[in-house]
């Protein structure tokens, strides 16, 4: 697999990756053998049906598999094997150099914490000496940098005072504290309304082109992919179904699985161009 | 904050009115005439009429009721003219065993009420507590079982089965404790505590049981939550994870059931406190059953009824403080 | 969901147990019949299941037994015991011999094996009813409110939160202390179901709401089927194995208030053996005599014990359940 777009280094190199459980059936592999690179500040979306293990491939690539799973393989960041690192040397990458926005916005944030809390807190245990008004300014910041207005004021209010899209929003400042150099992004925008949904896609590819980071995106949907990633990971039970440039699978795909992935997404990806223009960033209300 | 505040003491004050009316009909209409049981064996029928007057037993119910209600806060007066007893507000009557004021009674005998109560709560959220996170953090392995175990056997054994066997332990056959005796703290210290050592246990083991459970289940529910997996994934360490991320979601609705369980307790251990024979309000009312003092007996209920509903109200106004999403009056 | 004796008072506030965090399975889960299969292999499971069986066989069979011992209930001995003592029990552990398998009670030489033959038969029949009325009381509120929604909702959600908030054990307390002492067994049941439906109903309530939502319900509903039909044939079967757990949850609780108030002297009257009123009997003696509350004490604690650890084990086996269904 040579399939290095652009760049000549790669920021993220995974290798036979397999991750399994153990169940009382034996060991069952969610992820089966997968090879991937990333190019420096490049995009990759992963794109695959619920349990295509998709989701687990980005556990084991941040260190953060279930209890009871397993990984065999080589993930290679920045030149650091990262399946062998000792945990407390995982965990200053965590978070600072490779950070991860989930799902679920609401979910993954804390009720019981003010957003700015949440955001400065990676900044504040990443970097030592940090005091709590650096912290606050740091948090601040973030949130403008995601386009949350009044974000002075609004560092301050707990996850349930925001609205879904402003929550991913945090989840993103959040990340986006650290100047991570990889961001990895699962369903960001499952959980949000469709128009809410390019907003976000629109503040992920900001936010790459402003800081240089790389990103993976993680999606079911691939007009989702479509719109920010230039390289595609098609997975199906574990297995790789097919890798290469987006545009080239997306004119020319070469698998039937990938056609019929591309069958069923109607193609929106003028509507969503329509949309953007109807939508500022950031006229999302706030609740 | 203020409204919700309002709506609170609403509630608060048609539950205890319906405590009382609730109270009352059952002693007016369904027990036994008190002007006869006061009057004892040799009565006779005007003796008895002379008691209903003073007692205002001849009067409807409702105007009784009224009077009951009344006298919890202005006081009344017991039969007329130069025999009439005037009981000062709150007036909850009076014993028909001593004859003194049940609110009396009450009074003085609600310290040791309480002592039981607070010692047996900060053990039983100790114990409680630290083994369900034992357990928590240990899910599957052997000391979760064993911790398991413990728990179904403590919330098993009735209170005075272990009380009994535990004072037939440690005081009659090893010796370790001394014979209860009653002594007021600053005359011995000693012999105060171990009075109270063991009704704390008893009160403590099927609690904590019950505590440990709930801490075990909320732990294991709550790092499984997608923020842990968050806090884990910006680097936390994991003694920040679980400090911050997990312990205070898990252990914040503790608190509603602890203070519902304190409260509840401040109105008396009937058994624990009989079967230690300690003089509190718990004693008190399980003695009152026997003599059919229903005075004493509708004191005690209104009383517990009055500390569960403060405390339920305590505890929604601690809720509100501790649990950002219930916050009330903060503008989004 | 338990209200076992230990925590009645501590939680005689209220006196059905977790005010919070819901023990019962939250969403629905399916055939009762799965829940006996994992249960066979359950070795604690079992045990509890073999003493509970023994009790109850016990109970059914006490006139047997006690002719087998010899001694009825109420029958004194004065032979068994020494007047010089106080009325202590001849010989040792109590007065255990050939003749009083258990030893007899001190005073009056009451066979204790007699009594707690006898007890069982109290006990049973006031948990096991006191179960029963308390499920189809839950059950029906339950699914009334959960059902019918609005109004009706209101109404039962409003009395629940009502009974739930009051200090239940001092009141059951109350209630029978003020009525006439005639059928305690059937006022102890009344009182105890009294309090006891809420935490089921709530429960009920709930998985109703969410059921009633479902397609087959709905499909049930197109197809002309009245509401009655739609309760009992799709709603009612659903809601089975909920059911099963929360009543095995709630029978220790029973059995532990029912002791509890016979040993405050407000349950079943004298001389009508009960294992709680047995071992509030034996308080002034438990220096000289611990036999005597001990026998009791035990077969008491083990029946409270066996119906929590199997309550615990039926919940968990269906929860697991669960993720497969």
């Amino acid at each position: 697999m040579s399939e290095t777009p652009r760049d000549t280094e790669n920021l993220l190199r995974v290798r036979d990756l397999t991750v399994g459980f153990h169940t009382a059936a034996g060991q069952v592999d969610v992820v089966k053998q997968l090879d991937f690179d990333l190019a420096r500040g490049g995009a990759l979306g992963i794109v695959g049906e619920s349990g295509s293990g998709k989701s687990m491939t980005s556990l084991a690539i941040m260190g953060l598999l279930p209890k009871g799973a397993s990984r065999s393989g080589s993930i290679e960041f920045d030149g650091t094997e990262l399946t062998t690192l000792p945990e407390r040397a995982m965990r200053s990458i965590r978070g600072d150099r490779i950070a991860m926005i989930f799902q679920d916005p609401l979910s993954s944030l804390n009720p019981y914490y003010t957003v700015g809390t949440q955001i400065a807190e990676a900044y504040r245990s990443h970097r030592s000496g940090v005091t709590r008004r650096q912290a606050r300014k740091v948090a601040i910041e973030a949130m403008e940098r995601v386009h949350i207005r009044d974000a002075a004021r609004r560092v301050d209010h707990y996850p349930h005072q925001f609205s879904g899209g402003m929550r991913q929003r945090v989840m993103i400042a959040m990340t986006l504290s650290m100047e991570p150099e990889l961001i990895i992004a699962d369903e960001p925008t499952t959980a949000l309304d469709v128009t809410v949904q390019a907003q976000i896609l629109d503040l992920l590819a900001e936010i790459r082109s402003d800081t240089g980071a790389g990103l993976i995106l993680i999606t079911h949907d691939l007009a989702v992919v479509s719109q920010v990633t230039d390289h595609l990971v098609v997975m199906r039970d574990g297995d790789l179904v097919e890798q290469g440039a987006a545009e080239q699978i997306f004119t020319d795909p070469q698998r039937d699985y990938t056609r019929m992935l591309l069958d069923a997404v109607p193609r929106i990806d003028d509507e969503i161009g329509l949309l953007r223009t109807l939508t500022a960033p950031t006229a999302e209300e706030e609740s | 904050m203020i409204r919700f505040l309002l709506n609170r003491v609403m509630g608060m004050v048609v539950v205890l009115f319906l405590v009382c009316l609730f109270t009352f009909v059952i002693f007016f209409v369904l027990s036994p005439d008190p002007a006869v049981q006061i009057c004892g064996k040799n009565c006779t029928p005007e003796v008895i009429d002379q008691l209903r007057a003073n007692l205002g037993l001849d009067q409807p119910f409702w105007s009784q009721f009224w009077t009951f209600v009344s006298g919890l806060f202005v006081g009344r007066t017991y039969g007329s003219g130069p025999n009439a007893i005037d009981c000062a507000a709150p007036c909850l009557g009076y014993s028909f065993q001593t004859s003194q004021p049940v609110f009396d009674m009450i009074a003085q005998r609600l310290p040791v009420s309480a002592t039981v109560a607070i010692g047996a709560a900060i053990l039983w959220l100790l114990a409680g507590v630290s083994a369900g996170l034992v357990s928590a953090v240990r899910e599957g392995r052997f000391a979760d079982r064993f911790i398991t175990g413990l728990t179904l056997t403590g919330m098993s054994i009735p209170n005075y089965v272990l009380g009994l066997s535990l004072q037939f332990l440690l005081v009659v056959t090893l010796g370790w404790l001394p014979f209860p005796q009653a002594v007021p703290f600053s005359e011995d210290p000693v012999q105060w505590f171990s009075n109270y050592l063991m009704p704390w246990i008893v009160l403590a083991v099927g609690a904590s049981a019950v505590y440990t459970r709930l801490t075990r289940a909320n732990v294991i529910e709550t790092l499984q939550e997608n923020y842990v997996r968050t806090a884990r994934a910006k680097g936390l360490s994991p003694g920040l994870v679980w400090r911050r991320h997990a312990l205070r979601p898990a252990l914040t609705p503790i608190v509603t059931i602890f203070g519902m369980d304190f409260a509840g307790l401040l109105g008396g251990a009937l058994i624990t406190e009989t079967v230690f024979g300690l003089n509190g309000i718990g004693k008190m009312a399980a003695d009152s059953i026997t003599k059919n003092d229903q005075p004493v007996i509708m004191g005690v209920t209104l009383l517990a009824a009055f500390f569960v509903v403060i405390g339920n109200m305590v505890v929604d106004l601690l809720y509100t403080a501790i649990d950002p999403r219930v916050r009330v009056g903060s503008a989004a | 969901m338990t209200f076992t004796s230990t925590d009645l008072e501590v939680e005689g506030a209220a006196a059905g147990g977790e005010t919070a965090g819901d023990p019962a399975p939250s969403s629905p889960p399916a055939s009762g019949r799965r829940l006996v299969r994992a249960f066979l292999h359950d070795r604690a499971a079992l045990a509890c299941s073999v003493y509970i069986l023994l009790i109850i066989l016990m109970a059914l069979a006490a006139p047997l037994l006690v002719k087998l011992s010899g001694w009825g209930p109420l029958e004194f001995d004065q032979s068994a015991v020494d007047p010089n003592l106080g009325g202590l029990p001849l010989g040792t552990a109590g007065g255990v011999s050939a003749e009083h398998w258990f030893g007899v009670e001190p005073g009056n030489g009451r066979d204790i094996f007699a009594r707690i033959v006898y007890g069982a038969r109290v006990s049973m029949t006031i948990a096991l009813l006191a179960t029963v009325l308390t499920s189809v009381l839950g059950v029906v509120f339950g699914l009334l409110a959960g059902y019918f929604g609005g109004r009706v909702d209101m109404v039962i959600s409003r009395v629940m939160e009502f009974l739930m908030a009051f200090p239940a054990l001092i009141f059951m307390i109350a209630v029978l202390s003020a009525l006439p002492a005639e059928n305690r067994q059937f006022l102890l049941v009344g009182v105890i179901s009294f309090f006891g439906w809420p935490y089921l109903a709530r429960i009920i309530r709930g998985q109703t709401m969410s059921l009633k939502e479902r397609e087959f319900v709905e499909s049930a509903k197109a197809s002309g089927a009245t509401s009655i039909q739609i309760i009992f044939k799709e709603i009612l079967p659903n809601l089975s194995s909920t059911i099963i757990v929360m009543t095995t949850l709630a029978v220790p609780g029973y059995v532990g208030t029912e002791a509890g108030l016979s040993f405050l002297g407000v349950g079943v009257v004298p001389p009508t053996p009960s294992w709680g009123q047995m071992i509030a009997s034996s308080v002034p003696w438990y220096a000289v005599d611990p036999a005597y509350f001990l026998f009791p004490g035990a077969f008491l604690f083990l029946l409270v014990l066996s119906f929590t650890v199997l309550g615990d084990r039926v919940k968990k086996i269906a929860e697991s359940g669960e993720g497969r269904a």
